[in-house]
Order: structure tokens, then C-alpha cells, then sequence
């Protein structure tokens, strides 16, 4: 790696935040319950393909974030996108194939995946 | 150089700008109290004895090291930097041994004078003193680090005169000596005992080893018959231990208190140095003609001598193998003198008066015994140990008459007093080598191209070698750093010298080791004047012309380089191998 | 592969390892591999946090969770509960003292709350093997701008601007420096980085070598390129093998990059760096001895002038910078001297790092603002004193510092306050001292320092440090006498304008001090035979009270039959015969022996 110029350094400064983005805070946010009833409904399959779906579409700036049992165990897997100035929305139960459609619908477009949902809570609570 | 404006104590002057705040109080004529400073070494701002206050500097700054600049303002006496001066001579003092009655440096100590001056009248500090051992095993000098003020003159000294570190700094804080490494006494280190430390140190800490009470004994001894030698440079120096000023010429008064403290014979060593250059000259025609190793390096400097045989072994084989004119007498009073005169040999004593500390450990080289068991020279007293017996015996030096020197072995030429000074041997031996070469005196007598204080000198003489002409290439050095620059080019092959003169110390033997404090070059400049002036005053100048070494030749030596010279006048060396 | 969602940092500087971080870091790997989640959670090693009184440290993003005091058979917890199911192990948490309130993350946590972090920024945040992680925090930005936009002439006049003084000791201004190596004339000229870092407890600069080295390799080619220098050399003690090692690595990384070496970014300026290492002599953080050291002589100074600037390394120009302020450097030239100079006081720009030592809660490093008081460090950041004792005095500046009574707790700190205060900003080192503090001890402590380290090399330091300890030695041991003040006094006066460098100037400081502030302790050991704060054993008094109940315990063991007393009878001790060694109140089953 030789830095010959601005361009250089710039590019690689780039580079290190993506690598680094877990450290910064980051608004969008996607959480994963993983309470034990969490994890025996599969909340890691889905963790694992919420991580591969991001990586995949290059999508960065995004926390993903546990949480443990919320009392709702008959929906897990759970997952909750949290958006800025948005409602946070909770999705369940989520296999791992629809998690592409979540995060293509919702973090990408906007709009909310109705037909998961399972509850909606708003920010300004 | 540029010239700045200072203004000290008032008084403004104009000096070159690389001046430092001591030398431009002195072109002012205010002396600033100094105890590390050394004019002719590096400046150390150590001891803080000469701290002066500078307008406009955070803190006060020592006179030795502040550079001056345009429009500074300096006080070399405000309350401050007086209670501070005191204040640091003070603790100087409190880790000081208080022994000044009876210690060999008393009257003559800078520190002692410093206290004085100041007005010491006692020191308010009480409390540890430096207890470390007395370095005194070896013939030359004695170091003694209690009295040590840690000024680093001796460092430096050393360093920067004769290119050795044998000092250094040990330890830190009132931990903190000044020693060779690993607390290794003088004798297990590359010390060539030159006393060059011995000549700047400012208190007792490295002294001569005083040899005055065995010479006082063998004088008080009835069964003893005491025979002395002067070197050439103490009669020029001398003086200035006993209250005369720089450059006097005191031979007669020499000659006349050495009798008066009882010696039995007063002899010369100019007497062997004019017989140095028959034998040392002999052999150089002998190498130059039969391809012997070139370029011959003279023998006569004993400190000088360890120097080679401990830095350049392998260069050895250059050296004269004639013996010091010191070593020469000494062979003489032991084998001609009581010969001739019918004495014992046990009888005889041999007392030196040297410029030297090194030869006090010439003396005592096994090489120098021409009676198995017996060395030549007993004892080996310094030009300062002189003055101290003077003093000792209560004897008015200045109102001394002037004596001469008792015969044959007191006899000598002007050759042989400029042995004293470098060059002084090359140019004696020129004198007598162009003689036998080309069958005439040299024109003018004198050969001043190897004159002076210059580090090394070359010259070229023509002579006629053989039936050939030839350009002969002389070449002189003075102290060890210099001699160790030839010594390098001889090593590389890069020198293409005949005949190499080299003293230890400045300017040859009169700013040797065992002379009298305070030297200077200015000091030097008028020793050497005054050598040259009994060289001139001479009608003898020429070393083959010394009557009485004619004599000695004729009539029991032989001829220079025959088989008793061989035995008597010369000389082998080897390795000296140190720890460090 | 998938995304790395969460990081560990672990905190490997030299505190978190010497309590155990490189077992806590080798658990993590194990634990995370046997959970399948070393791919998508990063472990990153870094340097220090200057809260090393929470070591080992560990921070897990992107919660920012701060676990202070993780052991090695914590981890499986922390991955199980916090990395798995995203819950936060709450016994882990630095918990404030007193309140034992749990705090989760490391801004809320007072100790930095109060801070304000430039220079440590990047410290226990990034990676300081990875120049990618430094370049990705703005790295190298300040020597691009310098390099590419400016003069070395604007340089100089931008540091000049800035305000910042040495944050060494002696708080000279280094755009003056700067600019008189930039004026000296010659074709060579060096850089030197002062990292021998020698204040008994003093680690900034060590924290700032082991957590950002980049930073400090940025700052001394930006000097190089303001002043005209090809060749820098840190002088590091070698007692900092970590330093040593991220120093090397991060100038190998910087010279592979083009960073360091030639013809830099393309511009034409050439820079090279050598470390030196040096053995630890506390004088040779002196510059003119650290430059002697460099050079292979004996570490003693020289006097000044010739300054470095004129006369350096191999008698060259030369500008010499501490660490720290070298740290300072890249932050500037990226966001300007004017944005820098809004912090600090009128004379004391930007923020002061001090290291908190002693008997303070919150041990470890704190970056303020100039201008802070010692209020607020010491019982804001620090927490306060331990045990709740009372505050009895600061010592600040190192050895050559001086101890601040509680009369100037709310002086704001700066540079020429502190001198005013007697004491000195030194390298930041503060020690905070209770009431059992004894001050005529503690300055007899400091001048045991400074005599020990003393070059030797001038009289009054290496002989009048000496008998400035002896004296204080006799006082300690109630051989003082009516005088001894005075004489202190004055000797102090002498070694201050006779010393030939700080070291010796400066050595005097802790006595002065503590005469200026506490006088009347001296007066109690000297004229009373007292120690108030009962720390000097020679001056300590052991009674026996009314409690005794003649159970002969004491008479017993009392080694030199000091003690008398009929059995069931009220017990005495012999003053004369006492040796004080304790033993006695130590068996004492009633607590009837006291001590004064």
C-alpha cells in the first residue's frame, strides 16, 4: 500500500470507517431478540442472515444489536428496525428468507414489511 | 572574527564574538573565580564556581561557557551571585578531607585558594563524605578521590591531550566519582602515566607519588653516596615552583641548593642526552644506509613509550633501542662511576630530577639494570618534589650563587639542553647527523623548521647518504593524540618519514607532568624561550662536541653502537597488555 | 463473509496487561471461536484509556458497554450474555464510588466526563498496530494539508499562533522553538522526540507511544518539514518494550506507506526516524543529556546557551519536543490554530493530560482543558479522596514539582499559576496526598529522587541536593535544630541559581514548597519533636491509656524491657528505653496502646 497522494489517503480513510463502523454510532439499527426463547425459535440463523444480507448489498452505518426477551416468546425470532425519526417497528416471527425482503423493503426503501409486523412503537414514547 | 560589546561589572569591552563571559572579563581585567575551567581544555560549566548574573537570563550563568553577545550586561559580585559562589565552595568543602596542613597540594590548591579568597570561615554543612580507596599501585602517580572536587580537568586532560580516556565520570549523584572503569586502579588501564592529569587537577586528588622522604633518607645515610641528575626542562621551570617568574633560567641556583640538600656529585642528564644523539644518531645511520626499519621513532619520552607498546605493539620495532638520557646516566652511575672511582656499586644512590611522572616508572623497568638486581636510578623526584625538598631544607632559593656542575658527567652542549622542548632531539640529532654527513656544521648551527608548538611538524633535510643525496623526511609530535594521527599513517603505510621525534606531553618536556602549577601555553612558550637561551648561550651546540662524552668514548665506552654501548646504552621493549 | 457487527476492545496498554489483559484477550478468542462468532465479531487490541484503575478494560461496540476489572473467567460470560444475546453483564460495569451507581458506557462515567480528549482521542479507540484504523481517525490528514497547501515558513507561523507550550516541564513555547531551528542556517538539522518519560508517576507520554503512535510519528514530520530537517530520532526509555515495539511497527507501516522516508506524498520532503533507546536515567529527560545520551556520551547536561536550536545533536540545529507535545501537532494542522487556541487559558493553550496518582479514588489519565482547577481533577474526574480521608495537599510536577495546599484547590491550572504557586506543570504528574501525608516526608522522598538521579556533573545539585536530604533526614529523626529551616532556606536559594540545568534548579521545589505552605510542620518535628500526621517513627510516642488492664501482654513482648507494671495493674513505658518498633500496641488485646 503506497499513499502518493491525497486521493490516496482519503480512499483509505474511507476504507477504515467501513471496517470500523461498529465502534460509531450508528441511527439505524436492527435488533435481534436473542433471549433463550429467541435462540430456540432460530434467532441465529436469522442473525446470521441478517449479517450476510448486509455485507452483501454493501450496506453499511447499520447497528445490529441484540436484545433479550421481550414477553412476546410466541413470535420470535423477533427483529426490530429503528430508523431515525421513525416508529420502531418489530417484525416476528422471522425466518431467515425473509429477512432479504425486510432489509431490502424497509432499510433500503422505507417502507414497512406490513405483513410482518408485529408491533410498531413510536419514538417519541 | 566579529567583535561584540560586553559590559562587565561596568566596564565595557570589545571581544570577539565566540568569547565566552570569562575571557572577555578577563580582556576587562575582572578575574572571575574558576575551579573546572581550564584554558586549554574544553569548557564544562561544572562546578559553578564562576557563576556570574546576566541581564535578562532566567538564571545565573557560568562565566566559563555563557558565549558573550552584542550589549550584554553582565555582575560578576551581586549579593546573589556572591552567596551562591560561597555556597558552592561551601559544599565543595563539606566533602572535602579538612587535612590541609598535611596535604602535598597546601599552599599550591586552587580550591584551598578559592576558600581563602572567598573569606570561608566555616562550613555550615555536616554530614557524609566521599570514602573511596587510594589508587597508589603503580610508581607514578597516587590518586586520592576524596580530595576529588569531580571539576573533569583530568577527563578532559586526558581525552583531548593524549587521545586516552582512562577518567570518566562513575555513578550519579554524591554517589557520583571520577575513575577509571570498574574502580581499576592506573596500572590496570591504558594509562601511560604522563601525569598530564596530575598538571591540570586543581586539588590532592591525582598527585605525583611523592618520592622526597626516601631521597631525604638515602642523603641522611652515611654509607650512601648520592649521585643526581636534571633533566633538561627542570632548570627552566624550576624557578616558577619556588617563587621566581615564568622563563628563568635557574641552573646555577639548581645546581647550588642540590648541593646544599647534600648530594654528593650533581650531574647532568644533558650529559647523556648529547650521548643519546651519538648512539640514537649512530643508529639512524646505520638503518638509513643498511635498510633498516624506517622511520625511526626516538625512545626519550617514557610516556611516550607505554603509549606504543600498549596502542601499537606491532610498531615497536620502529623505536630507537637507545635508551633515555635518563636511562643512559643511570647505567653510567652504576657502571663508569664507581669503575672509575673505586666506589661500591651498593653504595651508590641515583636521584632524577625530572619534568616527569612517567619516569618514575622508567626507573623501575627491568630493562634498566645494568647490575642484575640493582636499578640504575634509585629514585625519581619530580620538578614540584624538588621544589617541596627546597622548601623542606629551608633554603633561600633566589639568593642562591650560581654553581656549576661537577665533571665529566656534568658536562654538555647546547644540543643537549633542547631536548627539553619539542623537537629539541631532532633538531640535536640533525645538528649531529649532517655533521657526519656532509663533514661540516650545519649552517647556522641551529635547525629551527621543527621548532614550536605546532602538533606535528615535518621537515626535510638534504644530506649526502652514501655518495647520494638525499631528502632525509623528519617529522615531530607532541602528546599522544598527535602521536597517535603519525602513528596511524606509519601503521597504513602512508608515512614516508625517516625519522620520527615524539614527546607525550605539550610542548615536549617542559609542560611534562611533574612541573610546576599553574601551566599554561603561554607558560610553555616561555620555558621553551628560555631553553633555546642557554642552547644559544653555549659555544658548544652540537652533541658530537661534548668534550667529555668524547672523552668517555675514548676511554671506556668504545665507540657509539660497539658492544659496550650495546650492553649499557640500549635498550628492548614489549607489549604492555592492559585490562583496559 | 459477513458484516462484523460488534467490536471488543481490549486495552493492552501497559496497566490493563500488567493486570492480566493478555489472559482476558486469549479467552476471548477461545470463547468466540467456540461460539461461531469470531466472523462477525472483531477482537481489536489497543492501546491505553487512562483509566487504569479499572484494568483490565474491555468496551464492546456498538453498545459502547465499558466492563472494567474483566477477568479472564469473565469472559464467557460477557460473550454468552452480551455478544449472543445482547444483554449487558451489569457486575462488570464501572460503578461510581460511594453511589455504587452502575454506569454503562464510558462517556457517562464521571472520570471522563470532565474530560476533554485531543491528544488522547485515538487512545483505547482504534487499533495502534493498524495504520489503516489511524488514517480511518483522521490520521496523516494534518501532514497531507501541511505538506500539500503550506509553507514551512506558514508552519512556523501557525504553531506560533497556536499557543502551545511544551508540555514537557518547562512550558516553553514551540512555535518558538520552531521557529528559531527553522532561523538557524545549515543544510542539517534533527528532530527529537523527548519520550523518556521520567516523573515518578508520570505514563502520558507512554499511554500516547502504546495507544497512538502514528500520532506522534505525524507531529515530528510535520516539525521536520516547518524547520528543514530530513532526520528525527524518540529517545525512548527502554523500560517501555511496548512502545519500543508499536513505534517500530508503526514506522515501518508509515515507511511502506510513503508516509515517512522520501519524496513524502510526492512532495519532495524526505523524513526518517530512528529510535533510540535510552537505560533510564532520570537525567537524561534533560535535553541537552538526552542529546549527549543519543550521541553514545554520558547522559549529563551541558550548559545552554548554545540552545539546540543553534547547537544540537551532533552539534546541529535540532528541535526537541515531549511526546506529548508532538501528539498535539496532527490535531492542529486539521483543524487550524485558531480553533486550537479557543481552548485553555490566556497563556496556557489547548488541554494538559495528568497522570492521578496517590491516595485518590480514580487513579490513571486525565485530559483537561487549561485552566481547570485542581477542584475539579482531583475530586471530579478523580473522584475524590480514598476512604473519604481529608485532603491535605497535591504534589504536582514531578520531583521537581511543588505540594499545593488546599487553599489553592480552585486556582485554575495553568502554566504561570503553577510557578506563581511555587509549584511547576512539569509533565503532568500529580500526587495527591490525605491527612496521614507527612510533608517534611514527602519532600525528604522527592529530594531522595532528585539526589539519586542527579548527573553529578554540578556541585550544587550533586553536593546541596545531598545535604538538603541529610537535614531533612534529621528532622525526620528529631535531630533537628532551631536554625535548620533557615539554612535549608538558603542553601535552596544557592542550588536554585547555581545548578547548571532544571534538574538542579528545579530539585529545590518540593522543600520550598512545603516550607511556603506547611511550615509549621517543619516547626512541630524541629522545636516539638512531633510528626502531626504521625508518619516519623523517631518522633512517635507510645502510651499506654487508661484501658489497660495490667494483662502483661505488652511487658511480655516488648524487646528491650521498656514496659513496667504490676499484673492487673495499669501498665507504663519508659520513654528513654522505648524504641518505638510496635510490637507492643500490635498485642495489646484492649487497643489500650496508642501511638502519637
Amino acid at each position: 500500500m503506497a499513499i502518493k497522494s491525497l486521493e490516496d489517503l482519503r480512499k483509505i480513510k474511507a476504507q477504515a470507517n467501513q471496517d470500523t463502523e461498529a465502534r460509531h454510532n450508528n441511527e439505524t439499527q436492527i435488533i435481534i431478540g436473542m433471549g433463550t426463547c429467541g435462540i430456540a425459535a432460530g434467532a441465529r440463523n436469522v442473525m446470521t442472515a441478517v449479517l450476510e444480507e448486509l455485507q452483501k448489498r454493501n450496506l453499511h452505518n447499520v447497528a445490529v444489536l441484540q436484545t433479550g426477551c421481550i414477553g412476546m416468546c410466541q413470535k420470535e425470532p423477533l427483529l426490530d428496525v429503528v430508523r431515525p425519526g421513525e416508529d420502531r417497528v418489530t417484525y416476528g416471527p422471522v425466518t431467515p428468507t425473509d429477512v432479504p425482503r425486510i432489509i431490502a423493503e424497509h432499510l433500503v426503501n422505507g417502507n414497512v414489511v406490513e405483513d410482518l409486523v408485529v408491533a410498531k412503537i413510536s419514538n417519541k414514547a | 572574527m566579529e567583535l561584540v560589546k560586553v559590559t562587565i561589572d561596568g566596564k565595557t569591552v570589545s571581544v570577539p564574538s565566540d568569547y565566552t563571559v570569562i575571557e572577555a572579563a578577563a580582556v576587562a581585567g575582572i578575574r572571575i573565580p574558576q575551579l573546572c575551567y581550564h584554558s586549554e581544555l574544553s569548557k564544562e560549566g561544572a562546578c559553578r564556581v564562576c557563576v556570574v548574573e546576566i541581564e535578562g537570563a532566567r538564571a545565573p550563568g557560568a562565566a566559563c561557557v555563557y558565549p558573550v553577545a552584542e550589549g550584554m550586561i553582565v555582575h560578576t559580585n551581586t549579593p546573589k551571585i556572591r552567596e551562591t559562589r560561597k555556597a558552592v565552595v561551601e559544599l565543595l568543602l563539606a566533602n572535602h578531607p579538612q587535612d590541609c596542613l598535611f596535604c602535598q597540594k597546601n599552599t599550591d590548591c586552587e580550591l584551598q585558594t578559592i576558600a581563602a579568597e572567598l573569606g570561608i570561615r566555616e562550613i555550615p554543612f555536616k554530614g557524609e563524605t566521599r570514602k573511596a580507596e587510594l589508587d597508589d599501585n603503580n610508581p607514578s602517580l597516587v590518586r586520592d578521590p576524596n580530595k576529588c572536587i569531580l571539576c573533569g580537568r583530568c577527563i578532559r586532560a586526558c581525552h583531548e591531550r593524549q587521545g586516552l580516556d582512562v577518567y570518566g565520570y562513575v555513578n550519579r549523584g554524591f554517589s557520583t566519582i571520577v575513575e577509571p572503569a570498574f574502580s581499576y586502579g592506573l596500572d590496570e588501564v591504558t594509562c601511560t602515566y604522563c601525569g598530564q592529569c596530575a598538571a591540570v587537577c586543581p586539588t590532592a586528588a591525582i598527585c605525583e607519588k611523592d618520592d622526597t622522604e626516601k631521597v631525604f633518607a638515602a642523603l641522611g645515610n652515611p654509607d650512601k653516596y648520592v649521585i643526581v641528575q636534571t633533566a633538561p626542562a627542570v632548570r627552566v621551570a624550576l624557578g616558577e615552583a619556588l617563587g621566581l617568574p615564568p622563563g628563568q633560567v635557574v641552573t646555577g641556583k639548581m645546581v647550588a641548593a642540590l648541593r646544599k640538600l647534600g648530594f654528593d656529585k650533581v650531574f647532568d642528564t644533558d650529559f647523556t642526552a648529547d650521548l643519546t644523539i651519538m648512539e640514537e644518531g649512530s643508529e639512524f645511520l646505520d638503518r638509513v644506509t643498511n635498510g633498516g626499519v624506517l622511520p625511526m621513532i626516538t625512545s626519550c619520552s617514557p610516556g611516550w613509550i607505554n603509549f606504543i607498546e600498549m596502542k601499537y605493539p606491532d610498531l615497536l620495532p620502529h623505536l630507537s633501542t637507545a635508551k633515555s638520557p635518563q636511562g643512559m646516566f643511570g647505567a653510567l652511575s652504576k657502571t663508569f662511576w664507581p669503575e672509575t672511582q673505586g666506589i661500591p656499586v651498593e653504595k651508590i644512590f641515583t636521584v632524577s630530577i625530572m619534568p616527569c611522572t612517567a619516569k618514575k616508572a622508567e626507573a623501575v623497568r627491568p630493562q634498566l639494570q645494568s647490575n642484575p638486581g640493582i636499578p640504575d636510578v634509585d629514585a625519581v623526584l619530580t620538578t614540584r618534589e624538588l621544589a617541596r625538598m627546597i622548601k623542606n631544607m629551608g633554603i633561600e632559593f633566589k639568593d642562591l650563587p650560581e654553581e656549576d656542575y661537577d665533571s665529566p658527567l656534568g658536562t654538555s652542549t647546547g644540543a643537549g639542553v633542547i631536548f627539553g622542548a619539542t623537537g629539541g632531539v631532532m633538531e640535536a640529532a640533525v645538528r649531529t647527523v649532517y655533521a657526519i654527513l656532509e663533514g661540516k656544521e650545519l649552517p647556522g648551527v641551529q635547525y629551527t623548521p621543527v621548532r614550536g608548538l605546532q602538533g606535528i611538524k615535518e621537515a626535510s633535510v638534504e644530506v649526502n647518504v652514501g655518495g647520494t643525496p638525499t631528502t632525509v623526511k623528519l617529522a615531530v609530535a607532541h602528546t599522544l593524540s598527535n602521536a597517535a594521527t603519525l602513528m596511524d599513517k606509519v601503521r597504513a603505510g602512508e608515512a614516508d618519514y625517516h625519522f620520527i621525534e615524539i614527546m607525550a606531553c605539550p610542548g615536549g618536556c617542559i609542560g611534562g607532568g611533574g612541573q610546576p602549577q599553574p601551566v599554561n601555553e603561554e607558560i610553555r612558550k616561555q620555558r621553551m624561550a628560555a631553553l633555546y637561551s642557554v642552547d644559544e648561550a653555549k659555544t658548544l651546540r652540537q652533541s658530537h662536541m661534548n668534550p667529555d662524552v668524547q672523552k668517555l668514548y675514548e676511554d671506556w665506552l668504545g665507540k657509539p653502537l660497539g658492544e659496550k654501548s650495546h650492553h649499557l646504552l640500549h635498550t628492548h621493549y614489549g607489549v604492555q597488555e592492559r585490562e583496559l | 463473509m459477513a458484516l462484523v457487527r460488534a467490536h471488543v476492545l481490549i486495552c493492552t496498554g501497559t496497566g490493563c496487561t500488567a493486570s492480566g489483559a493478555k489472559n482476558v484477550l486469549a479467552r476471548f478468542e477461545d470463547e468466540l471461536k467456540a461460539k461461531s462468532l469470531d466472523k462477525e465479531v472483531s477482537l481489536v487490541e489497543t492501546g491505553c484509556h487512562g483509566f487504569c484503575e479499572g484494568g483490565p478494560l474491555v468496551i464492546i461496540y456498538p453498545e459502547g458497554t465499558f466492563y472494567t476489572r474483566v477477568q479472564p473467567e469473565d469472559v464467557a460470560e460477557i460473550v454468552e450474555t452480551h455478544l449472543l444475546k445482547g444483554r449487558i453483564v451489569e457486575r462488570l460495569l464501572y460503578k461510581v464510588p460511594l453511589s455504587e451507581e452502575e454506569v454503562p458506557t464510558y462517556e457517562e462515567i464521571p472520570f471522563y466526563k470532565k474530560q476533554h480528549r485531543l491528544v488522547l482521542k485515538n487512545c483505547g479507540h482504534i487499533n495502534p498496530d493498524s495504520l489503516e484504523e489511524y488514517i480511518g481517525a483522521d490520521g496523516y490528514e494534518g501532514l497531507a494539508k501541511v505538506l500539500l497547501e503550506m509553507t514551512p515558513q506558514q508552519v512556523v507561523e501557525e504553531m506560533k499562533k497556536t499557543g502551545l507550550r511544551g508540555r514537557g516541564g518547562g512550558g516553553f513555547p514551540t512555535g518558538m522553538k520552531w521557529m528559531f531551528c527553522a532561523a538557524s542556517p545549515g543544510p542539517k538539522k534533527y528532530v527529537i522526540c523527548n519520550a523518556d518519560e521520567g516523573d515518578p508517576g508520570a505514563f502520558m507520554d507512554r499511554s500516547l507511544l502504546e495507544g497512538d503512535p502514528h500520532a506522534i510519528l505525524e507531529g515530528m514530520a510535520i516539525c521536520g518539514y516547518a524547520i528543514g530537517a530530513d532526520e528525527g530520532y524518540i529517545y525512548c526509555r527502554a523500560e517501555y518494550p511496548l512502545a519500543i515495539r508499536r513505534l517500530k511497527g508503526a514506522i515501518a507501516q508509515a515507511e511502506e506507506a510513503g508516509l515517512l522516508g522520501e519524496n513524502i506524498l510526492g512532495t519532495g520532503f524526505n523524513f526518517t526516524l530512528h529510535i533510540k533507546e535510552g537505560a533510564g536515567a532520570f537525567v537524561c529527560g534533560e535535553e541537552t543529556a538526552l542529546m549527549a545520551s543519543i550521541e553514545g556520551k554520558r547522559g549529563m547536561p551541558r550548559p545552554r546557551p548554545p540552545f539546540p536550536a543553534v547547537k544540537g545533536l551532533w552539534e546541529k540545529p535540532s528541535n526537541i519536543n515531549n511526546v506529548e507535545t508532538f501528539a498535539n501537532i496532527p490535531y492542529i494542522f486539521r483543524v487550524g490554530a485558531e480553533k486550537y487556541a479557543e481552548l485553555g487559558t490566556e497563556k496556557s493553550k489547548g488541554t494538559k493530560v495528568f497522570a492521578l496518582t496517590g491516595k485518590i479514588n480514580n487513579t490513571g489519565l486525565a485530559e483537561v482543558p487549561m485552566g481547570i482547577t485542581m477542584r475539579e481533577i482531583i475530586f471530579e474526574i478523580g473522584g475524590g479522596i480514598i476512604d473519604n480521608k481529608k485532603f491535605k495537599a497535591v504534589q504536582i510536577g514531578g520531583p521537581s514539582g511543588g505540594c499545593l495546599p488546599d487553599s489553592l484547590l480552585d486556582t485554575a491550572i495553568d502554566y504561570d499559576s503553577l510557578i506563581a504557586a511555587g509549584a511547576m506543570m512539569g509533565s503532568g504528574g500529580l500526587v495527591v496526598m490525605d491527612e496521614t501525608t507527612c510533608m517534611v516526608d514527602v519532600a525528604k522522598f522527592f529530594l531522595n529522587f532528585t539526589q539519586a538521579e542527579s548527573c553529578g556533573k554540578c556541585t550544587p545539585c550533586r553536593e546541596g541536593t545531598k545535604r538538603m536530604l541529610e537535614m531533612l533526614t534529621a528532622i525526620t529523626e528529631g535531630r533537628g535544630e532551631k536554625g535548620d529551616i533557615e539554612k535549608l532556606e538558603k542553601l535552596a536559594v544557592s542550588i536554585r541559581a547555581g545548578a547548571l540545568c532544571a534538574l538542579g534548579q528545579t530539585a529545590p521545589n518540593p522543600i520550598l514548597s512545603t516550607l511556603r505552605y506547611f511550615r509549621d510542620e517543619y516547626e512541630a518535628h524541629i522545636f516539638d519533636k512531633k510528626c502531626p500526621a504521625g508518619v516519623c517513627t523517631a518522633l512517635l510516642d507510645y502510651t499506654i491509656t487508661d484501658g489497660c488492664k495490667g494483662c502483661g501482654l505488652c511487658k511480655k513482648v516488648c524487646p528491650v524491657d521498656a514496659i513496667s507494671g504490676e499484673l492487673k495493674g495499669l501498665h507504663n513505658i519508659d520513654q528513654s528505653k522505648c524504641i518505638k518498633c510496635g510490637a507492643c500496641q500490635e498485642k495489646c488485646p484492649f487497643k489500650a496502646i496508642v501511638r502519637a
